[in-house]
């Protein structure tokens, strides 16, 4: 799938990052304790000789092809584009993947590392489920037992998607420290890693966590950008004047955005989850409303008070509701190549609503950011333009809360 | 020469190991702590490691979560600590403190302003749990510049290899975290501490503090043994999590009954 990109980026290429500090500009690098710097720096020597490999490169390939059913669709989306009436919308079907997200791309990645390095146990942390269970189910695959933190709030809100990781073998922990979501599950996580370092491989769920973690996440994601480079140019014959895609930690977008990071024709939005609004400070928007500092590892914008200390994030989107983002989407805003936009709960609701009416397709609550985006800018632009967007996730998980939100008791 | 090589010096000259100890500031609240923090030094501690309180502390066991979130409930806030420890250094002009936290707090105004702080408060020492050797250029260079010691920690996973990377930029002592794990929880066993300082030292001049999991005067006194300083502070910090604002006779208690097997192990290696 990945043959037709160039695999080592020009001098002055925005694709070149991280640096050898493992930053991306002043963000990014290895913020964690000395237990885990020895261990931090085997993956990274371990990722640069899977990288070089072709067996790996192979094997990935080929679970991505069988296993998750790869390539996504890219989709026209036509009814869609009428009804906003400007530029032609693609959606970027990822919530057709095994498991219903994007993330299971990158758990393959993950997982096919961890056997490499001989590690035998599986970590990882989930705020709405949907990491939990793609790692739950690659570490069924790979016959690797497996333990999720997952916030006990999350857990009381997300019974299906727990049962599920249980029937795939995991073992399902509840967190019970902090406000008991995705944050304190992350926390938990490196509190176990930190303690059986010697057999644990961490799957991290998203682009951001210590070096090489942001980059190697990102690599795995950027499956979904190169397919799109090579399918639109097979129905379009061009590249595309927008992608749009939710950002929560990020892993979905830089996946579709940094193949495309050189294309300087091709303008690039985030979606941050505003929540009940940035001004009421009751969202998730790291970029729009944060600051940059250091939690999990690096350093990147974060929400925070005035002596450092980590304030709760608010999204109706679990998986949006993270007081952080990856380092590399820190640093592509710093930059100004792509532009982070807020998207509130009741916009993303509205988009989840119209999508399902008018295409049939049912998106994550994540995806419903990035759909409510583009229309709001498709409209603005020409019906010759176009947009892609990257449908992260299927809403199937989501509608418990959007039937109570809509006050339908099921 | 700085509180923290003066006091280990003549610790070594009367042949015995440190005391050092940790609280988180603003535990239970922040006109608790100088009261705990007096009882420290009454009960026998040589050195006082203060909290930082932080939201998302990953390297701390229950114990010390709990504490933070106490202090952080309490409102406890980066001025609330430079306060203390300030009025620390007004009380007790040559007793070691030094600060132990998350690097987000520590660098959110900056690294030189917080070092500048540090100086102003008569703080002698940093340790930060989430700035390894190969992110110290966040702190470690504004602290040296200020006259404070960063304080750096190695681990079981610390190999030969990675030695000198820990060493170098180290002033003040070296924190061995006995344990791969978080605060508050196991404990090493005896002979892989043994062998861990006889590497330390054999690599680096600097004092060798062995600390987490050790909860009993009978393990401090083991320790003190075989190292030059011995950390306690998950057992601490439980006594203010059961006694509250009223915890200062109880911590004083405890910390004589550790400082006393210290010292008789001492007496007996001496001996």
């Amino acid at each position: 799938m990945t043959e037709a990109i160039p695999n080592s980026p020009l001098p002055n290429s925005l694709r070149s990052y991280p640096d050898a500090q493992g930053q991306f500009g002043q963000f990014g690098g290895r913020y964690v304790s000395e237990t885990l710097m020895p261990l931090i720096l085997d993956l990274e020597g371990e990722y640069r000789a899977a990288k070089a490999d072709p067996a790996f490169k192979a094997e990935f390939d080929d679970l991505l092809a069988n296993y998750v059913g790869r390539p996504s669709p890219l989709y026209y989306a036509e009814r869609l584009t009428e009804h906003l009436g400007g530029a032609k919308i693609y959606l970027k079907r990822e919530e057709l993947n095994h498991t219903g997200a994007h993330k299971i791309n990158n758990c393959i990645g993950q997982i096919l590392l961890a056997r490499r390095m001989g590690k035998t146990r599986i970590i990882a942390e989930t705020g709405a489920g949907q990491h939990g269970v793609a790692t739950a189910t690659v570490a069924a695959r790979f016959g690797l037992p497996c333990t999720i933190f997952m916030g006990a709030v999350d857990v009381a809100r997300q019974q299906p998607n727990v049962f599920r990781m249980k029937l795939l073998g995991a073992e399902v922990r509840p967190v019970i420290s902090g406000a008991q979501t995705l944050k304190d599950a992350m926390n938990e996580a490196l509190r176990d890693w930190v303690a059986n370092v010697h057999d644990t491989f961490y799957i991290i769920g998203t682009a951001a966590g210590p070096h090489p973690y942001p980059e190697l996440v990102r690599d795995f994601q950027s499956v979904i950008g190169n397919e799109t480079r090579q399918q639109i140019l097979a129905v379009e014959g061009r590249l595309p004047d927008m992608l749009i895609a939710p950002v929560g930690g990020g892993s979905n977008a830089i996946g579709l955005f940094h193949p495309f990071l050189d294309d300087a024709d091709v303008a690039m939005v985030g979606t941050e989850a505003a929540g009940d609004g940035v001004d009421t400070g009751r969202h998730a928007a790291s970029l729009t409303g944060g600051t940059p500092g250091v939690l999990h590892g690096n350093r990147t914008y974060l929400l925070q008070d005035e002596d450092g200390q980590i304030t709760e994030p608010h999204s109706i989107s679990a998986g949006l509701d993270y007081p952080g983002i990856g380092p590399e989407h820190s640093w592509l805003h710093e930059i100004g190549r792509v532009k982070y936009v807020p998207v509130t709960d009741n916009e993303a609701v509205d988009s989840f609503q119209r999508l399902t009416k008018l295409e049939g397709i049912i998106p994550a609550l994540e995806s419903a950011h990035a759909v409510a985006a583009c229309e709001k800018i498709a409209p603005t632009m020409g019906k010759d333009k176009i947009i892609v967007v990257n449908l992260s996730g299927r809403g199937d998980k989501d509608i418990p809360t959007i039937a109570d939100r809509l006050g339908v008791a099921l | 020469m700085s509180r923290l090589a003066t006091t280990f010096a003549r610790l070594k000259g009367e042949g015995r190991a440190a005391l050092v100890t940790y609280v988180m500031g603003g535990d239970p609240t922040q006109g608790d702590t100088a009261a705990i923090l007096d009882a420290l030094v009454a009960g026998g501690a040589d050195v006082i490691e203060l909290g930082m309180p932080f939201t998302d502390p990953m390297a701390d066991g229950p114990a010390i979560q709990k504490a933070g979130l106490r202090a952080l409930d309490a409102n406890t806030t980066t001025a609330d600590i430079f306060a203390m420890a300030a009025a620390f250094r007004a009380r007790h002009p040559s007793v070691p403190l030094v600060l132990m936290g998350y690097a987000n707090p520590m660098v959110r105004r900056g690294a030189e302003w917080f070092a500048a702080e540090c100086a102003k408060a008569g703080v002698d020492g940093v340790i930060c749990v989430d700035i390894p050797p190969e992110q110290d250029r966040d702190l470690g260079p504004a602290l040296r510049a200020a006259g404070v010691d960063p304080i750096r920690l190695a681990t079981p996973t610390t190999d030969a290899k990675r030695l000198p990377a820990v060493l170098d930029g180290a002033s003040g002592f070296l924190y061995y975290v006995s344990v791969a794990g978080i605060t508050g929880l196991q404990q090493a066993a005896q002979a892989s501490i043994e062998d861990a300082v006889a590497r330390l030292k054999a690599g680096t001049d600097l004092p060798v503090a062995v600390g987490f999991g050790v909860r009993t005067p009978e393990q401090a006194a083991a320790i003190a043994a075989v190292a030059d300083g011995v950390v306690v502070g998950s057992a601490i910090v439980d006594i203010v999590g059961q006694e509250g604002a009223t915890a200062a006779p109880a911590v004083r208690q405890f910390i004589e009954a550790l400082s006393g097997a210290i010292r008789s192990a001492d007496r007996e290696k001496a001996a």
